[in-house]
């Protein structure tokens, strides 16, 4: 990463789950600790998600998932993000995810999963690490 | 003064504590005035002059999940628990609007609730459940599924006249809250109103609005702000409801309420007697409802799901109890106990059945319904009351300043200016800094932390129903008369462009196998759909 280039976060909600809570309050905490941040609103495709991606070429793609579907939006969404020009960007995922469901959502290529709980200084500092 | 551990002590909503409370707190307050006996104006002591001496509130879970069959399976083992009413809720695709074959839809079939796309769904998920008996609550907004609702009743053989239930039909939960709304604010009204109306003419018995302030307080506002929140979409509707030239006192006695029960017990308990009290004089002295029934301040609650954790979940059913504790005290008429493994995914069989126990324990062993109202009369509790209540009416007058002196259009305005998200995330957003910075203490999260896997049992919702799923509503289709459903279709789209009652219609397009997603798309070729515009504060 450029010295004094600002990360640049794409904070967003895939599929139709409604819960938006958790990712308006990480997305206003990474903008807080000065990042730039992108929250896409609710409803997205993983689709428009990776061409919001790709538009405002960012460094971070949070994902918010509190439906109990992340076990078929992540993998298609990892699919087709690796057919698009994006690939190299960071995926890490927040939310609802049980943990029996954890290993096989990073064998998927994404970072890091934050479960329930995770207090927003972790997120910023794992973004910080390993955004290169 | 004794050393106290912190300078100052704060409720959940930062409300500051004295550290006694006495008959000085409460000083000007008339007891036949501003409490008054249970049952009687202005209610704050409870809605009945002997509560749960009488009647038991109602268990309600609210469930659905996977398939109608699974979900009809669930009504039924949930039932046999001691479960005394049905809390019906759909899955995110039907919230939406859309059938199980629509593109969004893909992964997203049965995960929160039961995937209703015809008559034929609903038909399955209520089989064999007497809905003369059970009250059933629909957690929905869709014309659509309330005339499947009803149209399946009577295809079982229940008479309209006897169904016994409640509709949630809050448009501005489903615009602020759950984000879920097919239509724009002035349609979503409007149309909510052609339920109530349909009601009052055809099934009597059927509650047919339940305003929600429990989605706003999930989202983070204040509990203040939930009670507010709430009443000003009550009395927008109620607005609504008269200018159509129905009787404020014909649709009062209908309306109920539905909360979160978070976890300050005395917060909580204060919250609601507050509300009871604002309730009566709002529909006396502002919509000049005669009938005592439209004063009456019904709610259901739901023991609050954020409140809840991954980390040593088993600790979730102490909070449960402690919220359902609280919910009993005040005066609560439905109620549904979040399970221990909410935190995750829906309840299995086991997290459900301690949950609707949690109930039945507090109800049969401890005591505290053998006296109505046990906390009124406590200094702390009633200065509590007091202070909500007033801060309740700010909140009222700043919407109904939005809107010129309507609620109604103080509402709309509200919605359309975002004014709710910037309401919700803010107090979101300072609640989690307060968590991080050690100032407020959830248990196992960030104190008395222990470095461990959780161990918990998940419900897993079948992916091969979806696909099973699809095949059946696409066999629908080709199977059902589409030159007359058609047909149906059309008449229906000039209701809603002429501003006639559209249930009739919706209800002959239900009975010939229409889809929720048809119903609705035709609706909204009429009369637009609508979109959060997402604002970060």
């Amino acid at each position: 990463m450029e010295k004094g280039k600002r990360i640049k976060v794409l904070v967003a909600k895939p599929g139709l789950d409604g819960h938006d809570r958790g990712a308006r309050v990480v997305a206003m905490s990474l903008r807080d600790a000065g990042m730039e941040v992108i929250y896409s609103g609710l409803h997205q495709t993983s689709e428009q998600i990776i061409a919001t991606a790709i538009q405002e070429d960012v460094d971070v793609i949070g994902l918010s998932m509190l439906s109990g579907a992340h076990d078929v939006i992540v993998p298609k969404f990892m699919e087709l993000l690796k057919k698009s020009k994006k690939d190299n960007v960071v995926v890490v995922v927040g939310g609802t995810i049980p943990p029996i469901d954890i290993p096989a959502l990073k064998s998927l290529g994404l970072k890091e999963i934050f479960g329930p709980g995770t207090p927003t200084g972790k997120i910023i500092e794992f973004i910080k690490e390993n955004v290169a | 003064m004794e050393k106290e551990r912190e300078r100052k002590f704060f409720t959940l909503c930062d409300r500051e504590i004295k550290s006694v409370y006495t008959p000085a707190d409460i000083q000007g307050m008339d007891y036949e005035r501003d409490s008054g006996m249970p049952g009687e104006y202005p209610f704050t002591r409870g809605i009945h002059s002997n509560m749960y001496r009488g009647r038991l509130w109602t268990i309600r879970q609210i469930a659905g999940y996977g398939s109608p069959e699974a979900t009809n399976q669930r009504y039924k083992y949930l039932l046999k628990m001691g479960q005394t009413g049905i809390n019906y809720i759909e899955d995110q695709p039907t919230k939406m609007g859309f059938d199980s074959d629509h593109l969004m839809a893909e992964g997203e079939i049965g995960r929160e609730g039961v995937p209703i796309d015809s008559l034929e769904d609903m038909e399955i998920a209520f089989d064999g459940i007497p809905l003369d008996k059970i009250g059933v609550t629909l957690v929905t907004n869709h014309h659509a599924i309330f005339a499947m609702y009803l149209v399946a009743a009577q295809k079982m053989g229940f008479n309209l006249n006897d169904l016994r239930g409640t509709i949630r039909n809050d448009p501005f939960t489903c615009l602020n809250g759950t984000k879920t709304s097919s239509y724009p604010p002035e349609a979503a009204v409007r149309l909510s109103v052609d339920i109530i109306e349909y009601c009052l003419e055809n099934v009597p018995k059927f509650n047919s609005t339940s305003i929600t302030g429990q989605h706003y307080r999930e989202a983070g506002c204040t509990a203040t702000q939930e009670i507010a929140f709430a009443f000003s979409s009550a009395m927008a509707l109620t607005e609504a409801v008269i200018d159509r030239g129905i009787d404020v006192d014909r649709f009062a006695p209908t309306l109920s309420f539905f909360f979160d029960v978070q976890m300050d017990f005395f917060e909580e308990i204060a919250k609601f007697r507050a509300g009871r009290r604002l309730w009566a004089r709002t529909m006396r002295e502002r919509f000049k409802a005669k009938n005592p029934n439209s004063w009456k301040f019904r709610f259901a609650g739901q023991t609050a799901g954020s409140s809840l954790t991954a980390q040593q979940p088993e600790n979730n059913v102490v909070r449960t109890t402690i919220q359902a504790l609280a919910s009993v005290l005040a005066g609560i008429q439905s109620l549904h106990t979040t399970s221990s493994d909410e935190v995750y995914a829906l309840p299995t069989e086991k997290a459900v059945r301690t949950a609707v126990r949690t109930q039945q324990i507090i109800a049969y062993e401890t005591g505290v319904i053998n006296a109505v109202d046990p906390l009124g009369g406590s200094y702390f509790v009633e200065k509590l009351t007091n202070d909500m209540e007033k801060e309740m009416e700010e909140y009222l007058r700043k919407i109904e300043g939005m809107g010129n002196g309507s609620i109604l259009k103080g509402m709309i305005r509200a919605t359309e200016e975002g004014y709710f998200q910037r309401e919700f995330y803010r107090s979101a957003l300072e609640y989690q800094r307060a968590v991080e910075k050690g100032e407020k203490t959830i248990v196992s999260v960030n104190k008395f932390v222990v470095e461990e896997e959780p161990e918990l049992e998940i419900l897993k919702i079948s992916l091969a129903f979806q696909e099973e799923k699809i095949r059946r509503l696409q066999e629908l289709r080709a199977r059902r008369d589409n030159v007359q459903l058609q047909k149906v279709l059309g008449t229906l789209k000039e209701a809603a462009a002429t501003k006639k009652n559209i249930m009739p219609y919706v209800i002959e397009a239900v009975s010939l196998y229409a889809t929720e997603g048809e119903i609705i798309m035709a609706l909204q070729e009429v009369l637009g759909s609508w979109k959060e515009t997402p604002i970060l504060c």
